[in-house]
């Protein structure tokens, strides 16, 4: 059971590319890889801990203040996220910036809370959390994969393309662009969305069969 | 014409489903629909007969594109001998215009084998027949783009927009933005350094492009062209959009033959001239300046990204017109603003329709409610 409630978000229903929640910040953190894998890992820790507490709190939370609650816990946890980020990475905090801040209202974290953790056990919560972050990670890894790729020429910070390769080493590439800009991510988000969309049905036509 | 038949014929059975070559058949009838009239007859329901099919209309509009894409070839000869200096002697018109065909044609083949090459396997993936949409598209790309662009460039910029902009959307006739213009739209902004300003004329010669020295305000380091020169096209800019005169040959073509709207090229025109009244640019300058008549002509018109009701083609074109100057006077960013108008309102063509649909409906409701 827990083996499912971990694979599931990774690919089948995966947040971003099948349900398309927390699409935004895909958009806003992939220009460079290494920021977007401090965000997917600030996201897995919020998604998995917010889970977890208020999965431990599900039954004395009235039910009609449940959002503040919720938010409450959310805030506390990015807030916390914030300052280990400013106090340990803090080139990354900048670069982020103001999207750390906006993890709140990433749809993902909500949206497993009111999904699942309200209705299921600390344990299973925190997994499930977990795993979400982890979905939305793997998609922000291949978008800023392919945009730092080809609108930097560079992985992780590090040059991948010769320098003899640049018109102004001699050689004939240049950078694209427009992978630097936000229409580039959405592109690529959605070519990503269409990957995962054939697969499914791929599946799907397989366990209809069966 | 009658050996050609008998070795389509000889081969046909190979190809057709169950032979040899059987899944190659998609590429076999294209290749039987250029060579030949295929035989092939509709089976069911009732047809209007007519001889202008999908080839016959885009072949319409390559030929329309060809005095654009002739002077085109003579101008880029032209800049190339003027770019010598003030005292340099010109050489003869043809090895001006010989310059001009060498530098152009490579563009040319790089526009068609890549795009034509997509279109094929597409087509045969899916078991498609191949469409004739290319043949016209690949014919405006290398028209509205610098002669001096990089092959790989191009080729990445025709590859995206047939991927991207045609096929993803279910190939020719389902695509939203006009194809050509969407090539050109990745290159302004994958690599804006080579679509504007001075890396556009190389060979020494740095020089701006009219439009780009209204939008500099004339820094006086180069005298602005005349509009007589404009007019005929005498300046640089991308291959095919400098010469007014061609333009309006082959918008003669293409009104003549039915093929592109006269709507939306007039009321485009009468939108860009009322919003140049805004501007301290002259009206008539607006109008032979950059890719203002180009795109007017050939690519606003596009039948399958415009709207399709008649009341909608005025809305659209005066809108294409008004936005492109608007873009032009404020947005010094983007000096060309004929594209990004058209791809905005190829995007809310079929908005447009919509509403024209719509208001016409509520108008024979209260017409009927009144007489009954």
């Amino acid at each position: 059971m827990n083996k499912r409630i971990f694979l599931d978000p990774l690919f089948k229903n995966n947040p971003v590319s099948v349900l398309a929640l927390g699409i935004c910040s895909a958009l806003a953190v992939t220009v460079k890889m290494e920021p977007a894998l401090v965000m997917a890992l600030s996201v897995t820790l919020v998604t998995g801990f917010s889970g977890f507490i208020l999965s431990l709190l599900r039954n004395t939370i009235p039910d009609r203040i449940r959002i503040i609650v919720q938010l409450i816990v959310i805030a506390t946890l990015v807030i916390l996220v914030d300052l280990i980020l400013k106090a340990f990475a803090y080139p990354i905090s900048k670069q982020l910036s103001v999207f750390v801040g906006l993890i709140i209202t990433n749809c993902i974290i909500m949206g497993r809370i009111e999904a699942f953790a309200l209705h299921n056990k600390p344990f299973p919560s925190l997994v499930d959390g977990i795993a979400n972050g982890l979905g939305y990670g793997i998609i922000l890894v291949a978008v800023s994969f392919f945009r730092e790729l080809f609108g930097s020429g560079t992985l992780m910070g590090y040059p991948l393309i010769p320098e003899k390769w640049y018109v102004a080493g001699g050689g004939f590439y240049e950078n694209n662009g427009l992978f630097i800009l936000p229409p580039m991510a959405l592109i690529v988000v959605g070519l990503i969305v269409w990957v995962f969309n054939a697969r499914n049905a791929k599946n799907d036509k397989k366990a209809w069969n069966k | 014409m009658k050996g050609i038949e008998k070795i389509v014929n000889r081969i046909k059975p190979v190809f057709s489903k169950g032979g040899k070559l059987g899944f190659l058949h998609s590429t076999f009838d294209a290749f039987e629909a250029f060579l030949l009239v295929p035989a092939t007859v509709t089976r069911k329901g009732s047809h209007i007969r007519d001889c202008n099919d999908l080839k016959r209309v885009m072949i319409v509009v390559v030929i329309a594109l060809v005095p654009c894409l002739l002077f085109g070839m003579y101008n880029t000869g032209l800049q190339h001998y003027m770019a010598m200096g003030p005292g340099a002697e010109l050489p003869g018109f043809f090895q001006i215009f010989w310059y001009g065909f060498l530098r152009v044609i490579p563009l040319v083949i790089v526009s068609y084998v890549v795009g034509l090459g997509i279109e094929f396997t597409v087509a045969q993936i899916r078991g498609h027949e191949v469409n004739e949409g290319y043949l016209v598209t690949g014919m405006l790309i290398p028209l509205i783009v610098p002669v001096t662009i990089p092959l790989w460039m191009l080729a990445t910029a025709v590859a995206f927009s047939v991927l991207i902009g045609k096929e993803i959307f279910g190939g020719t006739g389902m695509n939203i933005w006009n194809p050509a213009l969407l090539a050109r739209a990745f290159l302004f902004f994958s690599y804006p350094a080579y679509m504007t300003g001075d890396k556009i004329w190389i060979d020494g010669f740095s020089g701006a492009t009219p439009l780009a020295l209204w939008t500099e305000q004339a820094t006086a380091t180069q005298p602005m062209p005349s509009w007589m020169d404009m007019f005929l096209g005498f300046i640089p800019g991308s291959v095919g959009e400098t010469s007014v005169v061609c333009i309006l040959l082959g918008a003669a073509i293409l009104i003549y033959t039915g093929v592109a709207s006269w709507k939306i090229m007039v009321s485009c025109l009468a939108g860009a001239a009322l919003a140049g009244l805004l501007g301290d640019i002259p009206v008539h300058y607006h109008l032979v300046m950059g890719g203002f008549a180009f795109g007017c002509v050939f690519m606003a018109t596009d039948p399958v990204s415009s709207p399709q009701t008649e009341t909608g083609k005025w809305i659209y074109g005066a809108l294409i017109g008004v936005l492109t100057i608007i873009i032009r006077l404020f947005n010094p960013g983007y000096p060309e603003g004929m594209m990004l108008a058209i791809l905005l309102m190829n995007t809310f063509a079929p908005l447009i329709d919509h509403y024209v649909v719509a208001v016409h409906v509520k108008r024979k409701m209260k017409r009927i409610a009144a007489n009954g």
